[in-house]
C-alpha cells in the first residue's frame, strides 16, 4: 500500500514539476527580493564552499523530498476518501489509507446535488471576480492619484496614511457594525460583501501601486500633458498599463484572499440563500452528516478549482505572494 | 513665544501650498475624495460605530440603552473573554515561534543546491493556496480518526485519543492545522530573503573561517532580519485573526478551551445576544492589535543590518 501511495505522490511531483517553467520562479523570486542582486548568483561556488558540500546536499534533498509527505498526506486522504462508500470506511490505519475499491463519482455527483454546487461556485467566481476587477481599477487609480502628489501636497500624504493604517483594523472588528450597515443599506448579499473587499484590501493594494509608481518617470506625464493629453487620458493610456507587473500582485493576493474567506460572506450574506464554495461546507455539515465519503467529496470539489488555478499560474501566485507581503 | 512663531510659519506654508494648487491637483482631488468617502463609511465609521456600540446593552435587536464604560470594565472581570484572549495570545505565539523556526529551516535547505528545487518549492507552497475552513475539516477528520487508529496500531498512548476531544489537547491541533498552512507562505518569503544575500558574503565569511551556526547567526541571519521582521509581524497578525481553523475543528470547544477572540465576537456578539458587550470587545481587541503591532515594528525594526 505504501508503495502506491509514494508512486501516487512521485506522480503528483511530476505533474509539479513540469508546471513549473524551470529557472523562471527563481527569477520572479529574485526580482521580487528588491532586486539587490540583478545577476544570477554564481549558484555552483556556494554549494562547494557549503560545509560538508554534496552529501549534506543529498541528505537534505532526501529529507526535504520525505516532508513533502505532509503536504500530500492530508491531500491523498481526502481524495481516496471521497472516492471511498461508507461502507468501505474501516476503523483499521491500512483500510483507512488503502485505494477504495472502485474509483466512482457517485460521491461527487450527489455532492453537487446536496451542496448546490455550480451555484455555490459560480458565486464564488462571480464575487472573486468582481472583486478583482474593481481593486484593480480603482485602487491603481487611488495609488497613481496618491503617489504622485504625497510628496508635494499635505492633503495626500494625511490621505496616505490615512488609508493605510487601515490595515490595522481585523474584519472581526468590523463585523457587527458592518452587518448592521449593510442592511441598513439594503446591501446585505453579493453587492454588500464585493463593497467590503474593495475596501477592506485597499491599504494594501493603494500601498503596492503607490510603492510601484516610482519606478514610473513622471517625464512620461509630461510628455503626455506637452502632447495635449488630459490627465485622465495619461493616466489610462500610459500609466495604467505600465503598472501591469502589479496588477498581476494585487490580482493574485486579492484573488486569494476572497476565494477562501469565509467570515465575510458568513456574516453578510446569512440572509440571502447564496453561498460561496468554502461557505457551502459550512453550512451543509449538518446535512453530510455522518456520510465522510460525502462531505469528503465535496471537500475535494472545493479545492479543486484554486489546486487547478494554482497549476497553470504557479509562477504568477508565488511571485505574487512574495511580492505583496515584501513590499 | 516659539511655539507660536512656529505655528504662524506652519500655516504660512499651508497658504502657500494652496495657493499653488494646480487645475491637476484639483482633479487629482476630485478623484481621491469620492475613494475616502467609501473607504471612511465602510472602515473608519463602523469602527466608530463599534465603539458606540460598545457603550450600550445592544442584543442586536429591539431598543438599546446607554451604559456608559460598564461594558468595557465588565470586559476585565469576564471569564469567557480573559479565557479567549490567554487562548489567542498562547496560539499566536506558539505558532509565530515554531511557523518561524521550521520555515527558516526549510527556507535554508531549499536555498542550498539541490535536485527539484523549483518542484520542492512548489509543493511546499500548496497549503497556503487552500482556504481554511476546508483544511480544517480535512485535518478535523484526521484527528478524529486516523490519528486514534495509528495510536491503537502502534500503541503511542496519547494518540489514542482524539486531539480534538480533550481540553488540554484541541489547541495542538489548530496549531497543527494552522502550522501546516503558514509555514508555506514564510518559507517562500524566507527564501527569498537568503536570495538576497550575495554570495560574497559568504566567500568572505569563509576566509574569515567563519561556519556553520556562527556564519548563520552573525552573517545570515542579521541580513535578512527585515524578512524575519515580516514574516514575525505578519505571521502573528494572522494568528491573532484565527477563526477559520477554529469553526471548522473546535467550534471554541470542547468546554470553550479553544475560543479565539474573532470566534468570541462572531458566536457571541452575532447569535448570542451580546452584541453591545461584544463590540466593547471587539473594540478593545483592535487597540490591542494596533499596540502589538507598534511593539513589533519598533522592536524589530531597530534590529535590521544594511550591507
Amino acid at each position: 500500500m505504501d508503495n502506491m501511495e509514494r508512486e501516487n505522490n512521485e506522480i503528483q511531483e511530476d505533474v509539479a514539476a513540469k508546471s513549473v517553467a524551470p529557472k523562471e520562479t527563481e527569477k520572479e523570486i529574485e526580482k521580487a527580493s528588491e532586486k539587490e542582486t540583478e545577476k544570477k548568483p554564481p549558484k555552483m561556488k556556494k554549494s562547494k564552499g557549503a560545509v560538508g558540500g554534496k552529501t549534506v546536499n543529498v541528505i537534505i534533498n532526501i529529507l526535504l523530498v520525505i516532508g513533502c509527505l505532509t503536504v500530500f498526506f492530508p491531500l491523498y486522504m481526502t481524495v481516496i476518501i471521497a472516492f471511498k462508500k461508507p461502507s468501505e470506511m474501516t476503523n483499521d490505519v491500512a483500510g483507512a489509507l488503502a485505494f477504495p475499491e472502485k474509483w466512482n463519482f457517485d460521491n461527487f455527483a450527489e455532492a453537487m446535488r446536496v451542496t448546490d454546487f455550480w451555484h455555490s461556485l459560480g458565486n464564488s467566481l462571480l464575487l472573486t471576480g468582481v472583486t478583482v476587477g474593481i481593486c484593480i481599477l480603482l485602487h491603481s487609480l487611488a495609488g497613481y492619484v496618491i503617489g504622485r502628489k504625497m510628496a508635494r501636497l499635505k492633503t495626500f500624504k494625511a490621505a496616505y496614511f490615512y488609508i493605510v493604517s487601515g490595515m490595522f483594523v481585523p474584519f472581526a472588528v468590523l463585523m457587527m457594525p458592518l452587518v448592521k450597515q449593510t442592511a441598513q443599506m439594503g446591501i446585505a448579499n453579493r453587492v454588500g460583501v464585493i463593497v467590503l473587499y474593495v475596501v477592506f484590501f485597499m491599504p494594501m493594494n493603494m500601498m503596492l501601486y503607490t510603492g510601484y509608481l516610482k519606478n514610473i518617470p513622471i517625464a512620461l506625464e509630461e510628455a503626455a500633458c506637452v502632447d495635449g493629453a488630459t490627465a485622465w487620458q495619461t493616466y489610462w493610456k500610459i500609466i495604467f498599463p505600465n503598472m501591469k507587473p502589479m496588477h498581476a500582485t494585487v490580482a493574485v493576493l486579492t484573488a486569494m484572499s476572497t476565494w477562501n474567506d469565509v467570515m465575510t460572506p458568513l456574516v453578510i450574506m446569512s440572509g440571502t440563500d447564496q453561498n460561496t464554495l468554502p461557505l457551502a461546507q459550512l453550512n451543509f455539515q449538518s446535512q453530510f452528516g455522518t456520510n465522510y465519503n460525502l462531505a469528503f467529496a465535496s471537500y475535494l470539489l472545493a479545492l479543486l478549482p484554486i489546486l487547478i488555478f494554482y497549476i497553470i499560474c504557479q509562477k504568477q501566485i508565488i511571485g505574487g505572494v512574495v511580492n505583496g507581503a515584501v513590499k | 513665544m516659539e511655539n507660536e512663531e512656529a505655528k504662524k510659519e506652519k500655516t504660512e506654508k499651508k497658504v502657500k501650498k494652496v495657493k499653488t494648487w494646480s487645475k491637476n491637483d484639483k482633479i487629482f482631488l476630485g478623484i481621491l475624495i469620492p475613494v475616502l468617502i467609501l473607504f471612511f463609511c465602510f472602515n473608519t465609521l463602523p469602527l466608530i460605530k463599534g465603539f458606540y456600540y460598545g457603550l450600550t446593552n445592544f442584543r442586536g435587536y429591539g431598543n438599546y440603552d446607554f451604559v456608559g464604560l460598564r461594558n468595557f470594565k465588565d470586559l476585565f472581570s469576564d471569564a469567557r473573554v480573559g479565557k479567549s484572549y490567554l487562548f489567542t495570545f498562547k496560539y499566536a505565539l506558539i505558532m509565530t515561534l515554531l511557523v518561524n523556526f521550521l520555515s527558516l529551516v526549510l527556507a535554508l535547505g531549499m536555498n542550498r543546491e539541490i535536485k527539484g528545487k523549483n518542484a520542492l518549492r512548489g509543493i511546499y507552497f500548496v497549503p497556503n493556496i487552500l482556504g481554511g475552513l476546508v483544511v480544517g475539516y480535512i485535518f478535523s477528520f484526521i484527528f478524529t480518526y486516523i490519528l486514534p487508529a495509528v495510536g491503537e496500531a502502534t500503541g503511542i498512548g496519547f494518540l489514542q485519543n482524539s486531539f480534538l476531544a480533550s481540553t488540554k489537547t484541541a489547541w495542538i491541533a489548530i496549531v497543527i492545522v494552522g502550522a501546516w498552512q503558514g509555514i508555506a507562505m514564510n518559507t517562500i518569503i524566507y527564501i527569498s530573503g537568503l536570495q538576497t544575500v550575495p554570495d560574497e558574503v559568504y566567500e568572505a565569511c569563509m576566509l574569515d573561517g567563519a561556519s556553520g551556526w556562527k556564519k548563520f547567526s552573525k552573517i545570515t541571519l542579521p541580513l535578512i532580519m527585515p524578512f524575519v521582521t515580516i514574516n514575525l509581524v505578519l505571521c502573528m497578525k494572522n494568528a491573532l485573526m484565527v477563526f477559520d481553523q477554529i469553526m471548522s475543528l473546535t467550534k471554541g470547544g470542547p468546554s470553550q478551551s479553544t475560543e479565539s477572540i474573532s470566534y468570541l465576537i462572531y458566536n457571541n456578539g452575532m447569535s448570542g445576544g451580546q452584541f453591545g458587550f461584544q463590540s466593547a470587545n471587539a473594540f478593545v481587541f483592535f487597540v490591542v492589535i494596533v499596540v502589538i503591532s507598534f511593539l513589533q515594528m519598533k522592536f524589530l525594526g531597530g534590529k535590521e543590518e544594511q550591507l
